[in-house]
């Protein structure tokens, strides 16, 4: 199969440029776990309300974290025209999109081990129910990268690129916020029997964006 | 058959007519370089032959495909070298090279024979955001020449080379045009061009002069010939 | 059709279109009685008077969906290589225009029921936080469209983005049904969502709205596609007489002989 090993290059090429040059690991991430910080300060710490609302706060961080990958993402295409050479080299545009966007999963997914942990500690929630938060974490998370590389080609060498994608990305994956922070909070309840519905939207949904990126991208990548 | 053959190609950049109608041929094994003053319509006219931009109206046959009807299938066959190098910044000199030869489905041992060939066997570990200007323009000819395309497409390759740089451009070139490659460039070092070049175009607002090939009893010339250019 | 011809029939049906959406509003005011009698909302056997917005609300939310299913009907048409042509792109735009205008209104109109009935602007109400959704979805959606380019890019990357924001509708819908049957216990939502359209009057000043609003659309729109038509052949006009002129520059140069 072509297209997956050449997705496997793109990938491998983008996280290799992320471990040299440090972008997800020294501010992206500092940035989510800001942001769980920030929530600590807006609803007072000493109440009972934190740990109720952390599932919501937890994945609020991960979409605005996913906005700056997305971002990231696309910037390190179009910084000396790369994205002209990749289009130049004949590569499928299904390969870009499954590797640039597995490459957001696998940084997503450590970035929301670093905030789950976060949440652990400054919300003082119990984390239980890891064969939800688990499933629950990579489906949602399929979703997010899925529509954000979708959003990214068709923004990437804009002038109005970072103000753009979290327009499009944000309204679109309100779903996801929704089924993930419901999974979570049936997870991290014990009633766990109620998060497994809110998983296979959660799919579905993966399912939906992941077909239209492999079937769209080339003509984004060439025409847009 | 030409390798390029466009007839009356319009070519748009948003809403400036970029190419007017150009007229172009091309043999197998040609040096052709175009000329003409900034803004006449050089690059749109390499990146028009690259399959990148979509033709308005006219014709265009590059490496037998059509590109009205595809852009993309002649595009392992060619390599462009623009004002960009195409290059990852956090990547270094032989990973670039590596990834340009993967990423068209070529052999990426070919990678270190080019790296050598261009001078950066030394930088070979160092990232594109460390290189000198000339030294990237090294690095964005080797992406090229290590994939060996039928087809080169260079724009104002001869930018930030030093001297040992351009002799070295021109030898390749030359090696190239010999071993029956085409090679199109835009240039404004035209003394050096013209030396290496079988033909002049000059390009002048949209339009191509001495684009079209003489032909010699239906046979476009021979590789290897200079031609005068014919100028209407 | 003549383009004389073309226009009575407009006019004609921009006449229907507001004389439609008049009687709408005459009816849904003076003729249909208030539910459970002018006063019920007060006695709390009913909603009196508020229920009228009903007559604006119910179509302006129907006209909304219409408008972003044409959209992307529109976006599947151009997008088909068989029936590729640049007024299906049109079309889109100025139907999610349209669409947006009036999510916009339907929410405007159900907070407005919404701060009687419920005793607060916004209640959370499923159908009302999906239209929300929508609206910010093709608020996006717009900003897209006017991120220049050239007409093929334009219409290539909104009608992908039009696919994808209508593909996000019943997931949306699914979603936020489910989220906020969740929460029934909180006493706003038990609060009587429910209308007894019996009356026949109801009901014909209803459909009478749904009809009002399609033809007002279908004239919106139309106007719409055609002023973006007259701009983009205008566009077009500039370009080829561009092209000409850069061709006469160049023949009109002196050439300077050139041989190697």
């Amino acid at each position: 199969m072509t297209i997956l090993s050449d997705a496997l290059a793109v990938a491998g090429k983008d996280l290799r440029i992320e471990a040299r040059s440090r972008v997800t690991l020294g501010q992206i991430l500092p940035f989510g776990v800001l942001v769980l910080l920030l929530f600590a300060f807006a609803l007072d710490p000493q109440s009972r309300l934190l740990p109720n609302v952390a599932p919501g706060l937890f994945w609020i961080a991960v979409l605005l974290a996913a906005v700056l990958a997305v971002s990231r993402s696309f910037a390190v295409e179009s910084e000396h025209g790369a994205r002209d050479a990749l289009r130049l080299s004949g590569i499928d545009g299904a390969s870009v999109f499954l590797g640039k966007a597995g490459a957001i999963v696998l940084e997503l997914l450590a970035l929301e081990v670093v905030l789950l942990i976060g949440t652990f500690g400054l919300y003082n929630v119990n984390v239980r129910g890891l064969e939800v938060l688990i499933p629950t974490a990579v489906a949602a998370t399929c979703g997010i990268a899925a529509t954000g590389t979708v959003y990214g080609i068709l923004a990437a060498g804009l002038r109005v690129r970072e103000t753009l994608v979290p327009l499009l990305v944000l309204p679109v994956t309100a779903p996801v916020l929704l089924g993930a922070t419901r999974a979570f909070d049936d997870a991290l309840t014990g009633s766990t029997g109620d998060a497994w519905p809110w998983v296979q939207l959660l799919v579905v949904f993966a399912a939906v964006y992941v077909t239209a990126g492999i079937v769209a991208f080339e003509s984004l990548l060439e025409e847009a | 058959m030409p390798v390029v053959s466009t007839r009356s190609a319009v070519c748009v950049l948003g809403r400036f007519p970029a190419l007017a109608g150009a007229d172009l041929d091309v043999a197998a094994g040609e040096i052709v370089l175009l000329s003409g003053p900034n803004g006449a319509g050089k690059t749109t006219l390499l990146r028009l032959i690259a399959g990148l931009l979509p033709l308005r109206s006219g014709s265009a046959t590059v490496l037998g495909v059509d590109l009205r009807r595809d852009r993309r299938s002649h595009r392992r066959h060619l390599a462009l070298v623009g004002h960009d190098t195409g290059c990852y910044d956090d990547l270094t000199v032989r990973e670039n090279v590596r990834f340009g030869l993967r990423s068209a489905g070529a052999d990426v041992r070919q990678a270190d024979a080019a790296i050598e060939r261009l001078g950066l066997a030394a930088q070979s570990g160092i990232t594109h955001r460390r290189l000198s200007a000339g030294q990237r323009r090294r690095l964005a000819l080797a992406v090229a020449f290590a994939r060996a395309p039928r087809l080169l497409l260079l724009d104002e390759p001869h930018a930030g080379l030093d001297a040992d740089g351009r002799a070295l451009l021109d030898e390749l070139l030359a090696a190239a045009s010999s071993e029956g490659r085409t090679v199109i460039l835009a240039s404004h070092e035209l003394e050096r061009a013209r030396a290496l070049a079988h033909r002049e175009v000059v390009v002048d607002a949209g339009l191509l002069h001495g684009g079209v090939l003489e032909t010699i009893d239906g046979d476009v010339v021979a590789q290897g010939t200079k031609v005068e250019a014919a100028v209407s | 059709m003549s383009a004389q011809s073309r226009s009575v029939w407009q006019t004609a049906l921009g006449a229907v279109a507001a004389l439609a959406v008049g009687a709408t509003v005459v009816m849904a005011l003076f003729v249909v009685p208030a539910d459970g009698g002018r006063d019920a909302f007060v006695r709390g056997t009913g909603q009196g008077d508020a229920y009228r917005l009903l007559f604006l609300h119910v179509p302006s939310a129907w006209l909304a969906y219409l408008a972003f299913g044409v959209t992307a009907l529109a976006s599947l048409l151009w997008l088909f290589p068989r029936t590729r042509a640049l007024h299906w792109d049109l079309l889109a735009g100025a139907s999610a225009e349209l669409g947006v205008i009036f999510t916009g209104l339907t929410l405007a109109l159900g907070s407005l029921w919404g701060k009687p009935i419920w005793g607060q602007w916004w209640a959370w109400d499923a159908r009302l936080t999906t239209t929300a959704v929508l609206f910010f979805l093709y608020l996006g959606y717009l900003a897209l469209r006017r991120v220049g380019g050239s007409p093929e890019q334009r219409a290539m990357r909104s009608s992908i983005a039009a696919l994808i924001a209508f593909a996000d509708v019943p997931i949306v819908h699914f979603s936020v049904s489910w989220w906020t049957t969740l929460h029934q216990d909180g006493s706003v939502f038990n609060a009587k969502m429910q209308i007894h359209i019996q009356d026949t009057s109801m009901q014909a000043t209803l459909l009478l709205g749904v009809a009002a609003f399609t033809v007002l659309y279908a004239y919106l729109v139309l106007r719409r596609v055609q002023l973006l038509a007259v701009e983009e052949g205008l566009a077009e006009r500039e370009l080829e007489a561009a092209i000409a002129q850069r061709v006469a520059a160049a023949g009109a140069r002196p050439r300077e002989a050139v041989s190697i």
